[in-house]
């Protein structure tokens, strides 16, 4: 028995992401007192650095198949890999990759799935883990008696602890099934900026900013704070920002260690993408905007004036640090 | 063209959470339900698809008699019948397996479902009605043009996006994108007028099992009280941040 654990990559390149996922799967295999195995597809790193999160193998695919990411051929290679290894627990990062393969992955293996996860289980007979559901206003636990099990949990929703130490690496080989093709004509991702989900801290902005010209003092913030950059939704319907900023209920749910809200009022359906964010800190010049409810730290003062004030504050402290 | 839409029964984004008999199960007293909004954009999209295509839009929910005015809202917007596939909805494998099946029987070109359902966001759904039927699958979809058999798709990817085609039959999971907030449609009187005498068909559950049970539900911990910091001494922030926090 055995747990494998996808490790994604992003052209090429390991995420966060993966590293958490790593220690996702290396601490369930210890419960379940057997080995945690990696599988990577088309990755040019050295995938050895796993070791240091608690797994004891990793096994290399390459060829055309895994040149670019497809759905169905990674759940594919997902199956082939849990059956060479006889692993019955899959650990899959919720990533909008990891979220397109665990479902098809579920269905090859007959696997009961558990999706949204937000922690390590809390037993093994039967597998039980929490996960969050009433985006993010509710938590419950679940569990599944099938033979084979897919977790597929929040992206930072353990963190990763830093370690060192390497594991043995392998190229493996599958026999893919025949699956759906799908074409994929064009990757286009944004050069220069932190993706949301992996970001550790979150700047987001909301309609109290008065115009999309006034967003290079966020993008300053955020750049002081090595974050990346969100919006509230009506931000976004106006398209003063990119939909792929826009966090919320219908937007992106992120948990974030630091989510500053800036000129957001705080509605229900805003604070139930980001509530689960480890440190909130909301500047709304409105003393009364309900944000203040739901954050640790508050503000109430003029954006346009904190704001920069903030930037350097946080320049300085970087400076001195 | 023959569109299906799948369609959740959520509470509202307003609703208050909570947790009623011992913590087994959603208090629904007071609970407004409305269409889960991932849905809403795969609806207007598959109108638009007809409207341009021709051909037909169903809407299909896997649930109790108390989901039927949520389907028929959907009419109301322009859907041309509605299935309800009676049964309690046990888990998203259940779900996807009743939907597959009338998939087998019906053969849509297309299959809309929204990315997750804002009740239980498990996102299951779509991915595993696509497996069912082995057709091409794509999440977190923000874009869908038609060209005869041949699909032009866009799908979100985290920090950008990817262009894709694929031939139909697929399946998609939509959200924001697929068509924008603006264009949602909405109900209006002659839509609601004509729902009431649209076809809803109620159909027996197939035989699937549930993969996984629901045990606990809780709350999140309450909050602690916000810590005000005066808008001249924004040192302390980043000192808080940093000290007590630990977060810079």
């Amino acid at each position: 028995m055995s747990v494998l654990v996808y490790l994604e990559n992003w052209e090429g390149k390991f995420k966060k992401n993966s590293y958490e996922a790593a220690q996702y799967a290396s601490k369930t295999a210890k419960m379940m007192d057997c080995n945690a195995i990696g599988v990577t597809m088309g990755a040019s790193e050295d995938s050895s650095v796993f070791g240091a999160y608690g797994l004891s193998k990793v096994i290399n695919l390459n060829g055309g198949d895994f040149d670019q990411f497809d759905n169905y051929k990674t759940a594919s290679a997902l199956k082939n890999i849990a059956e060479q290894e006889s692993a019955n627990t899959i650990v899959i990062s919720g990533t909008l990759n990891g979220k397109s393969v665990a479902p098809l992955a579920s269905v090859m293996l007959n696997a009961g799935m558990i999706s949204n996860v937000c922690s390590l289980a809390s037993s093994t007979s039967p597998l039980t883990v929490k996960r969050s559901v009433f985006s993010s206003k509710g938590f419950v636990d679940y569990s599944t008696n099938e033979e084979h099990k897919i977790i597929c949990f929040i992206p930072n929703s353990l963190g990763v602890e830093e370690a060192e130490g390497s594991c043995e690496v392998v190229e493996g080989n599958v026999n893919l099934d025949s699956t759906p093709t799908i074409t994929v004509n064009e990757v286009d991702r944004i050069k220069g900026k932190i993706p949301l989900p992996e970001a550790e801290r979150v700047v987001s902005a909301g309609r109290g900013l008065k115009g999309p010209e006034n967003w290079g003092m966020i993008e300053e913030l955020a750049e002081a704070l090595d974050a990346g950059t969100a919006c509230s939704k009506p931000v976004s319907d106006m398209g003063w920002r990119p939909h792929t900023e826009h966090v919320g209920q219908t937007g992106i749910a992120i948990n974030p260690d630091l989510y500053i809200a800036i000129g957001i009022s705080g509605a229900i359906q805003h604070l139930a993408g980001v509530s689960s964010s480890k440190v909130i800190v909301a500047i709304n010049n409105d003393a009364e905007a309900p944000f203040f409810k739901a954050a640790d730290y508050g503000i109430v003062g003029d954006a346009f004036e904190v704001v920069p004030k903030l930037t350097e504050a946080v320049r300085n402290f970087k400076a001195n640090n | 063209m023959k569109v299906l839409v799948c369609i959740s029964h959520v509470p509202d984004t307003t609703s208050k959470i909570n947790f009623t008999n011992d913590n087994s199960e959603f208090d629904k007293n007071g609970v407004q339900f409305v269409i889960n909004p991932y849905d809403e954009f795969g609806l207007t999209r598959a109108m638009w698809i007809k409207e341009k295509n021709g051909g037909t839009v169903t809407v299909v929910n896997v649930g109790g008699a108390e989901t039927e005015p949520t389907l028929r809202k959907a009419l109301a917007i322009g859907a041309d019948d509605a299935i309800r596939i009676d049964a309690h909805a046990k888990d998203g494998f259940f779900v996807a397996s009743q939907i597959a099946e009338l998939a087998k029987e019906n053969q849509y070109d297309i299959i809309i479902a929204g990315r997750e359902s804002i009740d239980y966001n498990g996102g299951q759904v779509p991915g595993m009605i696509a497996a069912l039927l082995n057709q091409p699958f794509v999440n977190a979809c923000i874009g869908l043009e038609l060209d005869g058999t041949n699909a032009q798709l866009i799908r979100e990817i985290d920090g950008g996006k990817e262009k894709l085609s694929a031939q139909l039959p697929i399946v998609v999971a939509g959200q924001k994108g697929l068509v924008e907030e603006k264009d949602l449609r909405i109900p209006n009187m002659r839509g609601i007028m004509s729902a009431r005498t649209k076809p809803l068909q109620v159909r027996p559950a197939s035989e699937a099992n549930q993969r996984t049970m629901v045990g606990s539900f809780e709350k999140p911990a309450p909050k602690s009280a916000v810590k005000m910091i005066d808008a001249d001494n924004i040192q302390e922030l980043v000192s808080l941040l940093h000290n007590e926090a630990k977060v810079i």
